[in-house]
C-alpha cells in the first residue's frame, strides 16, 4: 500500500462516525456488538410479556384473560422469541465485543457480513411478530412447530413464519462463519488455540455447530414450505411421507442448538469464576475437551426427544445411553469451576453472585435432564410440565444468567462506568428468588401429571401453578430494574479502570475503559 | 392482637387467604409422580426414585463442597489464594466415577425399557383413534366403537360456575376393561399428531395420522383412572382427556353387550318418523359436541377462520350443499367430513343448523332426517 | 482478509450448502434406513421367494386395522378382522371399500406394522397400499393384500398388526392414474 493511502486510513481512527447512521452502516465489532446486544434485550422484553400472558392466564384453573387459540399463539411466539431473539443474539453480540479483543485482533474477519448478520434480524422479527395481526393469527403450533399441525393444519402466517427463521437462520450462520474465520486466522502471534481464553474457546465450538445445524433447519422449514405451497409431500403420510420424518430433522437441528445456547454461557463462567476467586481456572485443557466431547455427542442424542413416537426398542435403547453419557462431560465443567473456587480468594460482587447462581442452578438442570434421558421414565415426563422446567431451569438460571453476568462484568469495559453494585445485587437477589419461585414448583405439577402447552388445568395442579405465577411476575418486574440498571451504567456512574477486577486476566482488560473504537490495530506483545 | 396485625398488614392477609383459599382439590401436596396401578408403572416409578436420590446424592455432595468453599474461602477469610490449577488424577477420577454411576443407574433402567416393549397379543385390543378434540375407541375383538369428548361444561371452564372436582378429567364415555387381563391399545391418528398418555398405566405414545403405535397393560385393581393428552394438537389440545374404567370380567361383559344393544337400536332410529322439534333437540347436543368449538354456540364462527352458519347462504338456501359439506368435509380447509357420525346425528345436526340463529325464518327452512342421509350414501351411478 | 483466511471463509461456506443438502439427503436416507434394518414398520413389495416357503411353520394371528383419515367418507373395513396364518405360507387378504359420496375420488392407502420388528419378516407381493385407488361415485370394491410371514420371526412374536389409513387425495394430482374394476370374485 502507499504511503497516501496509509494517511488516509489513519484517518478513520479517530472514532465513530456522527449521527443515527452511524448504527447503519457501522461495520465495528463494538458497535455491532452492541446492536446486538441491545436487540436482545428488546426481545427479551417482548418475549418476557408474553411469559407474563401466558402465566397470567395460568393463574388460576379455568379461562380468565385469552382464548385457547391465542395461548398457543403466546407459548409458540415466546419460545421462538427467546430462542432466537434473546439468548442467541445475545451471545453474538457477547463474541462480537470480546472476541476480537481477546483475540487480539483488530476487529472481525468480515466486518460488512458483520453489519449485515445483524441488520436482517431486525427485519425478520418484524415479520414474525407482525404475524399477530395477520388473519388467522401467529404461529400456533409450539416453536417445535411438528408436522402436520405445522403444515395441513397451519394458519395462513405459517409462510411469514417459515421466511421469518430462513432469515434468523441466515444471520446466525453468516455470524458463525465470521467467528471461525476470526479466530482460526487473526489471533495474535503467541495465541496459540490451547491459549485462547475459554469465552474464544467455546464460541469457536458454537460457531462450527451452528455452520454445521442450522441449514438443516433451513432444510426442515423449506420441505414445510413445499408441503404447504408445492404439492410434495415430506411429511404426509398420505402422500408417502411421514410426520416422523419431520421429528428427526427438526430434531438433529434441535438438539445441537440447545447446546449452541449453552456453549458460551460455559465460556463465560469460566472467566468470571477465575477472576472473582483471583485464581487461575482449573483444569484448562479438560475444560476445552469437555466442551469438544459435549458438542459431538450432541450430534448423536436427538431422538432423546422423541421417545413416544413409536421408535424401534434398539433406537430407544441407544439414545438413552448417548445421552446419559453427556452428563460425563458436563459433570467436568462443573468439578473443574468448584475446584477454581476451592482455596480461591472470593469476593461476591455481581458478576460472580450470577456466576455462582449458574453453576448451581444449571446443574440442577442437568440432574432433572438426566432423568428425562431414562427412557421408561421419561414416558411419564415427556410433554409435562417436568420438561418445561427442565429446560427452564437450564435456559433461564443457565444461558440468561449468564448472559447478565457477562453484561455486569465487561459493561465497565464497554462503557467506562462501573454499574452501581448495590442496585446490581439486588436485581440479583429479587431474579434469583424469583426465578426458583417460578420454575421449582413446575418440576411438580409436571411429575403429578400437567402436560405442558395447556391453557387450563385440573384443580389438583392449582396451587403449585399459582405460585409459578408469582415468581414470574417477580422475575419479570426485576427485568424492569435490570433495564434500568444498565442504562443507568452507561449516562455514567463511577469511572472504572482498564483493569477493571483485580483477578481479571486477558487482553480486553489490557486496554482502557471504555475500550476505545479500534482497539490492537497492532497486535499486542504477548509473553 | 392478631386482628390488629391482620388489618394492619392486609395486603398479606388477602394474600395469604387468597392463597390459603383455593378451589377444592387444589393440592400443595401434588408433588410427585403417581406409583400408578400396573406392575409396569410401579417399576417405572421405582426407577424414577432411584435416579432421582442418585441425583440428589451427587447434588448434595458437590454443593457441599461448594458452599463450603463459598464460606470459607473469601477474601476476607482466604486472602492469598492457592495456585494450583491442573491435575490430571482428580480428572480422571471425576471422569470414572461418574461414568460408572452412569452405569449403575443404565441397567435397571434398559431393564424396565425392555419389558415394556414387550408386547405379545394382547387378550383384548382397542384401537385408540385421535381426533381434534376427542378420543374414539374400537374393540376389535367385540367389534364396538365409541367416541369419548370431554364432558366438564363451558360454562366451568369460563368461571360462571364452580368447577366441579374432576374439572377437565372427565368425559362423556369411559373406556372399560377388565381386570386381570393384558389390554393392548393400538394408537394412531384421524389428523393431526396427539399423544395418549394413562400416568397410572405408565403408557405414553404419540398418535401419529397413518401410523399405528402399540402399548399394553393389565390391570388388577378395579378403579377409575384418568389420563390426557400430550402432544400440543390445536386448540382443545388440552381439553381432551381420557377416562379408563377397569372393572370385574362380568361387569365389563354386560357393558360390551349394552354397547353392542345401543348400536343396534341406533340403526332402527334411523327409521322412525322424527318431528323437527326432535331433531332440533338432538342436533343442539350433536352441536355442542362436534361443532361449537370452531363455529361457536351462536353460530357465528370466527372471522377468517370458521365460517358463520348463522345466516349462511348453505343454511339458508342449500340443503343438498349442507348435507354434501357435512359428508365430504371442504378439501383444503379445516372442515373435515363427518360422515362417521349416525345418520341421525347428522340430520339432527344439519335440521339444527338450518333452524337456528334465525336461520328458519329467513331461508327456506327445509330440514334433514335421517333418511335423507341414508339416501345420500347410496351408489348414484 | 489474509489467504489463509481467506481459504478458511471459503471452506465454511461451501459447507453451508453441503450441510442444507444433508437435511434433503436424510429424506431418502431415513426410507433407506428403514428398508435395510426392517425397523419403523414399514413394509416395501417383495418379489415371490422360494425359500420363504415351509412345511415347518408356525401359527400366528393376523389382525387388520382400517382408519379413515380425516373421516374421509369412504367405507373402508377388512373383510376378516383377524386372520390366523402359520409362517411360511402365501395368504390373500382383502379390504372392502366404498365410495360413499356422489364424486369421483382417489384415495391413497398408508400401511403400519406393529411390533415395529415383525415388518422385516413381513412379506407383501401385492397390496392395494402399493398404488392409489380411484373409485367412482357409488363404486365399491374388494381390495388385495398378498402376504407371507416369514418363519424367522422372533418366537415371541404370536400376533402381528396391520393397519392401513386411506387418505383421500383426490386434488393432489391432475394426472390420471390406476383405476380400480369392480373386483368382486377374489
Amino acid at each position: 500500500m502507499s504511503a497516501v493511502i496509509e494517511n488516509h486510513h489513519d484517518d478513520h481512527h479517530h472514532g465513530p462516525a456522527k449521527g443515527l447512521t452511524r448504527w447503519l452502516y457501522t461495520t465495528n465489532h463494538k458497535d455491532i456488538g452492541t446492536l446486538y446486544l441491545w436487540f436482545s434485550f428488546a426481545m427479551f422484553l417482548i418475549g418476557g410479556a408474553m411469559a407474563m400472558v401466558i402465566r397470567a392466564e395460568l393463574f388460576q384453573p379455568g379461562m380468565q384473560i385469552v382464548e385457547p387459540e391465542f395461548y398457543n399463539q403466546m407459548i409458540t411466539l415466546h419460545g421462538l422469541i427467546m430462542i432466537f431473539g434473546g439468548v442467541m443474539p445475545a451471545f453474538v453480540g457477547l463474541a462480537n465485543w470480546l472476541v476480537p479483543m481477546m483475540i487480539g485482533a483488530p476487529d472481525m474477519a468480515l466486518p460488512r457480513m458483520n453489519n449485515l448478520s445483524f441488520w436482517i434480524l431486525p427485519f425478520a422479527f418484524f415479520i414474525l411478530l407482525s404475524s399477530l395481526f395477520m388473519e388467522g393469527g401467529a404461529p400456533n403450533f409450539g416453536w417445535t412447530f411438528y408436522a402436520p399441525l405445522s403444515t395441513t393444519y397451519a394458519p395462513p402466517s405459517v409462510t411469514f413464519f417459515i421466511f421469518s427463521v430462513h432469515i434468523m437462520g441466515a444471520s446466525s450462520i453468516m455470524g458463525a462463519i465470521n467467528v471461525v474465520v476470526t479466530i482460526m486466522n487473526m489471533r495474535a502471534p503467541g495465541v496459540g488455540l490451547m491459549k485462547m481464553p475459554l469465552f474464544v474457546w467455546s464460541w469457536l465450538i458454537t460457531a462450527y455447530l451452528l455452520i454445521a445445524v442450522m441449514p438443516v433447519l433451513a432444510g426442515a422449514v423449506t420441505m414445510m414450505l413445499m408441503d404447504i405451497h408445492f404439492g410434495t409431500s415430506f411429511f404426509n403420510a398420505a402422500g408417502g411421507g411421514d410426520p416422523v420424518l419431520f421429528q428427526h430433522i427438526f430434531w438433529f437441528f434441535g438438539h445441537p442448538e440447545v447446546y449452541i445456547m449453552i456453549l458460551p454461557a460455559f465460556g463465560i463462567v469460566s472467566h468470571i469464576i477465575e477472576t472473582f476467586s483471583r485464581k487461575q481456572l482449573f483444569g484448562y485443557s479438560s475444560m476445552v475437551w469437555a466442551m469438544l466431547s459435549i458438542a459431538i455427542l450432541s450430534f448423536v442424542v436427538w431422538a432423546h426427544h422423541m421417545f413416544t413416537v413409536g421408535l424401534p426398542l434398539a433406537a430407544e435403547l441407544f439414545f438413552m445411553w448417548a445421552t446419559m453419557l453427556i452428563a460425563v462431560p458436563t459433570g467436568v465443567k462443573v468439578f473443574n469451576w468448584i475446584a477454581t473456587m476451592f482455596r480461591g480468594s472470593i469476593t461476591f460482587e455481581t458478576p460472580m453472585l450470577f456466576a455462582c447462581a449458574f453453576v448451581v442452578l444449571f446443574t440442577m438442570g442437568g440432574f432433572s435432564g438426566l432423568m428425562l434421558a431414562i427412557t421408561p421414565a421419561d414416558f411419564q415426563y415427556h410433554d409435562t410440565y417436568f420438561v418445561v422446567a427442565h429446560f427452564h431451569y437450564v435456559l433461564v438460571p443457565g444461558a440468561i444468567f449468564s448472559i447478565m453476568a457477562a453484561v455486569y462484568y465487561w459493561i465497565p469495559k464497554w462503557c467506562g462506568n462501573m454499574y452501581d453494585e448495590r442496585l446490581g445485587k439486588l436485581h440479583f437477589w429479587l431474579s434469583f428468588i424469583g426465578v426458583n419461585v417460578t420454575f421449582f414448583p413446575q418440576h411438580f405439577i409436571g411429575l403429578a401429571g400437567m402436560p405442558r402447552r395447556y391453557p387450563d388445568y385440573a384443580l389438583q395442579f392449582a396451587d403449585w401453578n399459582m405460585v409459578s405465577t408469582v415468581g414470574a411476575f417477580l422475575f419479570g418486574v426485576s427485568q424492569i430494574l435490570f433495564l434500568f440498571i444498565v442504562v443507568k451504567t452507561v449516562m455514567g456512574g463511577k469511572k472504572a479502570t482498564g483493569q477493571v477486577w483485580e483477578g481479571a486476566r486477558g487482553l480486553e482488560w489490557t486496554v482502557a475503559s471504555p475500550a476505545p473504537y479500534h482497539t490492537f490495530t497492532t497486535p499486542p506483545k504477548i509473553d | 392482637m392478631l386482628l390488629k396485625y391482620l388489618t394492619k398488614f392486609h395486603h398479606i392477609t388477602i394474600a395469604a387467604v387468597l392463597l390459603v383459599a383455593s378451589p377444592i382439590k387444589a393440592d400443595w401436596f401434588a408433588l410427585n409422580m403417581t406409583r400408578g396401578i400396573t406392575d409396569i408403572s410401579n417399576e417405572v416409578f421405582e426407577l424414577h426414585m432411584l435416579i432421582f436420590w442418585i441425583c440428589v446424592a451427587i447434588g448434595v455432595v458437590v454443593f457441599a463442597v461448594m458452599f463450603y468453599s463459598m464460606y470459607a474461602h473469601t477474601k476476607k477469610k482466604n486472602p492469598v489464594a492457592a495456585t494450583f490449577h491442573e491435575s490430571t488424577k482428580v480428572e480422571i477420577a471425576w471422569t470414572i466415577i461418574p461414568f460408572l454411576i452412569l452405569i449403575a443407574m443404565a441397567i435397571p433402567a434398559s431393564k424396565t425399557l425392555v419389558k415394556i416393549y414387550d408386547d405379545e397379543a394382547g387378550d383384548i385390543n382397542i384401537q385408540v383413534t385421535g381426533y381434534q378434540w376427542k378420543w374414539q375407541y374400537n374393540y376389535l375383538e367385540d367389534d364396538i366403537s365409541f367416541f369419548a369428548n370431554l364432558s366438564t361444561d363451558l360454562d366451568e371452564i369460563y368461571n360462571l360456575v364452580p368447577k366441579g372436582e374432576n374439572y377437565l378429567q372427565e368425559v362423556d364415555e369411559m373406556v372399560l376393561i377388565p381386570v386381570g387381563k393384558k389390554v393392548r391399545f393400538l394408537i394412531t391418528a384421524n389428523d393431526v399428531i396427539h399423544s395418549w398418555w394413562m400416568p397410572d398405566f405408565a403408557i405414553k405414545q404419540d398418535a401419529i395420522p397413518g401410523f399405528v403405535n402399540t402399548a399394553w397393560t393389565q390391570v388388577d385393581v378395579p378403579g377409575i383412572y384418568r389420563g390426557k393428552c400430550t402432544e400440543l394438537c390445536g386448540k382443545n389440545h388440552g381439553f381432551m382427556p381420557i377416562v379408563v374404567k377397569a372393572v370385574e370380567q362380568d361387569e365389563y361383559d354386560q357393558w360390551v353387550s349394552d354397547k353392542k344393544d345401543v348400536a343396534m337400536k341406533l340403526a332402527e332410529l334411523t327409521t322412525k318418523d322424527w318431528s323437527t322439534q326432535e331433531l332440533v333437540e338432538r342436533g343442539e347436543d350433536v352441536y355442542a359436541l362436534n361443532c361449537v368449538s370452531c363455529h361457536l354456540p351462536n353460530g357465528e364462527g370466527i372471522q377468517g377462520i370458521f365460517p358463520a352458519l348463522a345466516g349462511s347462504d348453505i343454511a339458508l338456501n342449500n340443503k343438498e350443499r349442507h348435507i354434501e359439506i357435512l359428508m365430504e368435509g371442504v378439501q383444503g380447509a379445516a372442515m373435515n367430513s363427518f360422515s362417521y357420525l349416525s345418520e341421525v346425528e347428522l340430520a339432527a345436526v344439519i335440521t339444527y343448523t338450518r333452524q337456528s340463529w334465525g336461520n328458519a325464518e329467513n331461508g327456506d327452512g327445509e330440514i334433514v332426517i335421517p333418511k335423507d342421509i341414508v339416501d345420500y350414501k347410496q351408489p348414484k351411478i | 482478509m489474509n489467504p489463509e483466511a481467506k481459504k478458511t471463509f471459503r471452506k465454511l461456506v461451501i459447507a453451508v450448502p453441503l450441510m442444507f443438502a444433508f437435511g434433503f439427503a436424510l429424506v431418502p436416507l431415513y426410507d433407506v434406513f428403514c428398508e435395510v434394518t426392517g425397523i419403523n414398520g414399514k413394509v416395501f413389495q417383495s418379489d415371490y421367494e422360494d425359500d420363504l416357503l415351509t412345511e415347518d411353520g408356525r401359527p400366528l394371528a393376523i389382525q387388520f386395522i382400517s382408519t379413515n383419515n380425516e373421516n374421509m367418507p369412504w367405507v373402508f373395513e377388512p373383510s376378516e378382522e383377524v386372520m390366523k396364518i402359520t409362517t411360511g405360507e402365501y395368504y390373500t387378504a382383502t379390504f372392502y371399500v366404498k365410495n360413499t359420496t356422489n364424486k369421483k375420488m382417489v384415495a391413497q392407502a398408508v400401511p403400519s406394522v406393529a411390533p415395529s420388528n415383525a415388518a422385516a419378516h413381513l412379506k407383501k407381493l401385492e397390496c392395494f397400499c402399493f398404488e392409489q385407488q380411484e373409485l367412482m361415485p357409488g363404486e365399491e370394491a374388494l381390495l388385495p393384500v398378498k402376504l407371507l410371514v416369514s418363519n424367522e420371526l422372533p418366537e415371541n412374536i404370536k400376533n402381528i398388526i396391520m393397519s392401513y389409513t386411506i387418505f383421500d387425495i383426490t386434488d393432489y394430482n391432475d394426472e390420471p392414474m390406476a383405476s380400480h374394476e369392480m373386483n368382486m370374485e377374489h
